[in-house]
């Protein structure tokens, strides 16, 4: 018996095509394209750790903001005070200083649920962007850091190369990898005996203590597992932005973190990934249209909860099942 | 108790004492379970079974008083060093991982007690082993033709048995079974407690069993234990129990009445 | 002598605004569990409306004292705006996992921030004519604007008048019963609807209230309700998600400290705030008052 069993095996096929065209993407289409998808690809990896949390723990944190900043700010400050170069070293670097704050906030979160772990979550990401707003002398202040563009693997961009054609190039491949990586990785953590743990804590914590699961400490490792995604998306996002401000730990990107997350369907593991993927299309457009894409986002936000609570996901779900049954009443010619 | 003297008491409690504010819920109670033995604990409602239960599983703490597991003070413990030392529990309101395939519930149980929920990285299902036993302890159950649908959305009885199997599937010492026929009609009854009974003493359990059908108690009990106002009211075989005055005043006459 | 004086005047200013603000909160979650993620914006509501009408008034011959209970549209402003979000988009949603209902008042902070900026534009508004109109008061060697004092008294009049209605009335009755078993009051015939709206339309009084009460010392800007919400949030988690004591207490303690917070240690005012709420979370989930 193969360890991929059937359903398993039906995903890595349904994974395949959506990678190659991935693949293939810089090739036929303009390269701002490639780096919007880039971004959106870097947003789905945070999506993703955010809802180990949210779709599969339970949890609703409103400050993952936090996680994507240190990530981040964790890039920038390397990168300034220690004149790193290489990018596998700043992933690195952001990767340890998001593990560590995640370690420590979540030592404080994990013991509340409901509103007070979303607020608690809240008040601690809120220090920290504070913090980055005050300590302007080591921050940057609003005008925030400026980073160079890093050597992938030991190679530097080429001199003279346009900054735009790296990124939506070399840099592109090097998310995708990442992507690819971080979701297989998390694909298989919530299919594992830990990730039905943490599931079995959403559904009914009580007893998931009465079967032995020590639910602190689950909730503890999820919530850090959470921020290590979170931060390597923050990390991962530097380079892309070429500036790290404090915009980045402000409540309001955990809020667009949220938003991504229910946009796709948090009750999918997939609806994150393509809840970030459109809704960095969607924010793209929308401020490119108009001044008040706030507001426009707020109104796709109200519809989406008032008329589509399950995501797109869910409403792919709903239709492929509508057209299956449909299929099956038509009999075979 | 004098009889049990010669029996291994696997559990002890001694003046054990929970009180929410005026109501004396479990009050001074001296309770033990021999090994191998399944006990019926009776009483109406509100006679403190429940908490009874709560307080030697850990899920309230205890006022004072001792809990002593097989010669262990166990007052203190959390409710994961209760289970890792083989006290597990059913519940009177179903306590299921509604979203998880029944399989599921079960397969988390044995995964749990085998300490393999720390696995971050390896597929459940490709865990023959874990599947297997739990395909096993469903069909024990009753439940195997339900194996892929979701706990909520399964019939009170097929919830009420699941809960139950979830529990067994920790492999316990000592399993508690609150109320395990509560909520479903009277016909479902007996075939819910003879599948519980059956498999409980097929795999040699000591068994703590609430029942509020006099019946199916004396049926299937031949230790009962009777509570009244947080109190042990008697101990003994069914005969004694049916022929006890103050039981036949204080429960049996309710019964009847219900 | 003096200066501890108006440290504590100072202190007491800010919590009194803090107290329309997170009391606002804290009511609307005592009653409905919803934790009103907008509810900064119509603080901002109210701060805008009252600069706006005042703004149109002054010079046109109204009499000054008029202006300061002008400023009261900036309230009926915003409690109008609650009485019609309440039934129309939060209503659908309590049978909803409260994940949802989060998501929609968020959904709601972002239209109205925007909202704010369309109608009133990106400039900040000031009626900074009610605050000096007020004068200043000598307090030994130092002066202390009279406008902050009536601040502070108006807070402690919406505190009391609070306590008042939600003590001594039937509607506060009604509200409690509610508020502790909504089915219970359901039961026994409570019209549930009809209380929640009237406690969301109170809850926006408030905070427009505290936007209005404001808006002459400090103007309106875009981007106030946010950061208002963010401090009332810490005086609830501080004081306890729907209790009106813990939010008075909250207040204060969050006014004491942010006016330490200053002249103390400028740099980390904020974290210092933020870090005392995760601190009394972790010491008492429910808050110094909440019913845990
Ligand atoms: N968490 C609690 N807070 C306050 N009182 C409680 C609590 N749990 C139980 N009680 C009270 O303690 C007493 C004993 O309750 P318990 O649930 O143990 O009874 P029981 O014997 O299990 O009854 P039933 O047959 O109805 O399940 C009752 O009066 C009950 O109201
Ligand atoms: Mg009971």
């Amino acid at each position: 018996m193969s360890p991929v069993s059937g359903p398993n095996r039906r995903v890595l096929v349904a994974a395949g095509p959506i990678v190659v065209v991935l693949l293939i993407l810089p090739w036929v289409v303009e390269p701002y394209q490639t780096v919007l998808l880039s971004y959106g690809l870097v947003f789905a990896i945070a999506a993703l750790g955010f809802n180990l949390l949210l779709g599969y723990t339970g949890l609703l944190s409103f400050g993952h903001s936090a996680y994507f900043g240190v990530g981040a700010y964790a890039v920038a400050f390397t990168v300034k005070y220690l004149k790193v170069g290489s990018m596998e070293l700043l992933l690195l670097a952001g990767i340890l200083a998001s593990a560590l704050v995640a370690a420590v906030f979540g030592l404080v979160c994990v013991r509340y649920t409901r509103i007070f772990f979303g607020i608690l979550t809240l008040a601690l990401s809120q220090v920290l962007w504070s913090l980055a707003f005050k300590f302007f002398w080591v921050t940057g202040g609003t005008d925030g850091l400026r980073v160079p563009t890093p050597t992938l693997l030991g190679v530097s961009i080429d001199a003279g190369q346009d900054k735009m054609a790296f990124l939506a190039h070399r840099y592109y491949y090097y998310v995708l990898v990442l992507f690819v990586a971080a979701t297989a990785v998390m694909w298989v953590i919530v299919h594992s005996p830990f990730g039905k743990a943490l599931q079995a804590i959403r559904d009914n914590e009580t007893r998931a203590e009465f079967v032995g699961v020590q639910v602190w400490h689950y909730r503890w490792v999820a919530f850090l597992i959470s921020g290590v995604f979170t931060g390597l998306a923050g990390a991962l996002w530097v380079p892309l932005n070429g500036l790290t401000t404090p915009d980045i730990l402000v409540w309001n990107f955990s809020g667009e973190i949220v938003f991504f997350t229910v946009l796709g369907g948090f009750k999918t593991f997939a609806g994150p990934i393509v809840g970030a993927v459109v809704f960095n299309y969607l924010k793209t457009f929308a401020v490119g249209y108009t001044v008040y894409w706030q507001m426009f986002l707020g109104v796709v936000l109200v519809t989406l909860v008032l008329a589509l609570p399950t995501g797109i996901m869910g409403m792919v779900a709903r239709l492929s099942q509508k057209w299956s049954q449909k299929w099956k009443r038509t009999p075979a010619p | 108790m004098e009889e049990d003297a010669r029996a291994v008491s696997l559990l002890k409690t001694t003046q054990l004492t929970k009180y929410f504010g005026e109501t004396h819920a479990v009050d001074h109670v001296d309770f033990t379970v021999t090994e191998g033995e399944v006990l019926a604990l009776i009483g109406s409602n509100g006679a403190g079974k429940t908490t009874l239960i709560n307080l030697i599983s850990g899920l309230i703490p205890v006022d004072s008083g001792a809990i002593v597991f097989q010669g262990a003070d166990i007052t203190r413990d959390s409710i994961h060093e209760k289970i890792a030392r083989g006290i597990a529990r059913s519940f009177q309101l179903v306590n299921l991982f509604d979203q998880l395939t029944t399989l599921d519930n079960l397969a988390l149980a044995i995964f749990s007690r085998d300490g393999k929920t720390r696995k971050l990285f390896t597929l459940s299902d490709a865990d023959r082993a874990v599947r297997d036993e739990a395909v096993a302890v469903l069909q024990q159950f009753g439940l195997a033709n339900k194996a892929g649908m979701v706990a909520g959305g399964l019939s009170q009885g097929e919830r009420k048995l699941l809960d139950v199997a979830v529990a067994y599937a920790l492999k316990p010492k000592l399993l508690f079974l609150d109320e395990p026929t509560s909520g479903v009609s009277t016909r479902e009854k007996a075939p819910i407690m003879d599948i519980i009974t059956s498999v409980v003493r097929a795999g040699k359990i000591t068994a703590v069993i609430v029942e509020h059908d006099m019946d199916v108690v004396f049926k299937y009990c031949p230790r009962i234990v009777a509570m009244h106002q947080g109190t042990i009211l008697a101990d003994g075989t069914p005969e004694e129990i049916r022929n006890n005055a103050q039981v036949t005043a204080n429960l049996l006459g309710a019964q009847a009445q219900s | 002598m003096d200066t501890l004086l108006i440290h504590i005047l100072n202190s007491l200013l800010y919590a009194a605004v803090l107290f329309l603000i997170a009391g606002g909160l804290s009511l609307i979650y005592g009653v409905m569990h919803i934790v009103n993620l907008a509810h900064g914006n119509l603080y901002a509501f109210g701060a805008f409306v009252a600069a706006w009408t005042v703004g149109l008034l002054v010079g046109g011959g109204t009499p000054t004292p008029v202006l300061y209970l002008v400023l009261l549209a900036g309230p009926v402003v915003a409690a109008a705006l609650g009485a019609v979000l309440e039934p129309t988009l939060l209503r659908p949603l309590y049978q909803r996992p409260e994940e949802y209902q989060l998501l929609i008042t968020f959904g709601l902070l972002l239209i109205l921030e925007d909202l704010i900026r369309l109608i009133w534009g990106p400039y900040p508004l000031s009626v900074s004519s009610l605050f000096e109109g007020m004068g200043s008061l000598n307090i030994g060697e130092s002066i202390y604007p009279t406008y902050n004092l009536a601040v502070i008294v108006v807070g402690g009049l919406a505190a009391v008048g609070l306590w008042a209605f939600i003590y001594r009335t039937q509607f506060g009755v009604v509200l409690r019963a509610t508020s502790q078993n909504m089915r219970m009051a359901q039961a026994m015939g409570v019209n549930v609807n009809r209380v929640y709206v009237q406690a969301f339309t109170l809850g926006c009084f408030m905070a427009g209230l505290g936007g209005a009460i404001v808006v002459p010392q400090q103007g309106a800007v875009l981007g106030m309700g946010v950061d208002a919400l963010i401090l009332a949030f810490v005086v609830v988690v501080i004081g306890g998600l729907g209790s009106l004591e813990g939010a008075l207490v909250g207040a204060l303690m969050v006014g004491v400290v942010r006016e330490l917070g200053i002249n103390l240690f400028p740099e980390v005012e904020l974290a210092v705030l933020y870090l005392m709420a995760a601190v009394v979370l972790l010491i008492r989930p429910a808050g110094q008052f909440g019913r845990a």
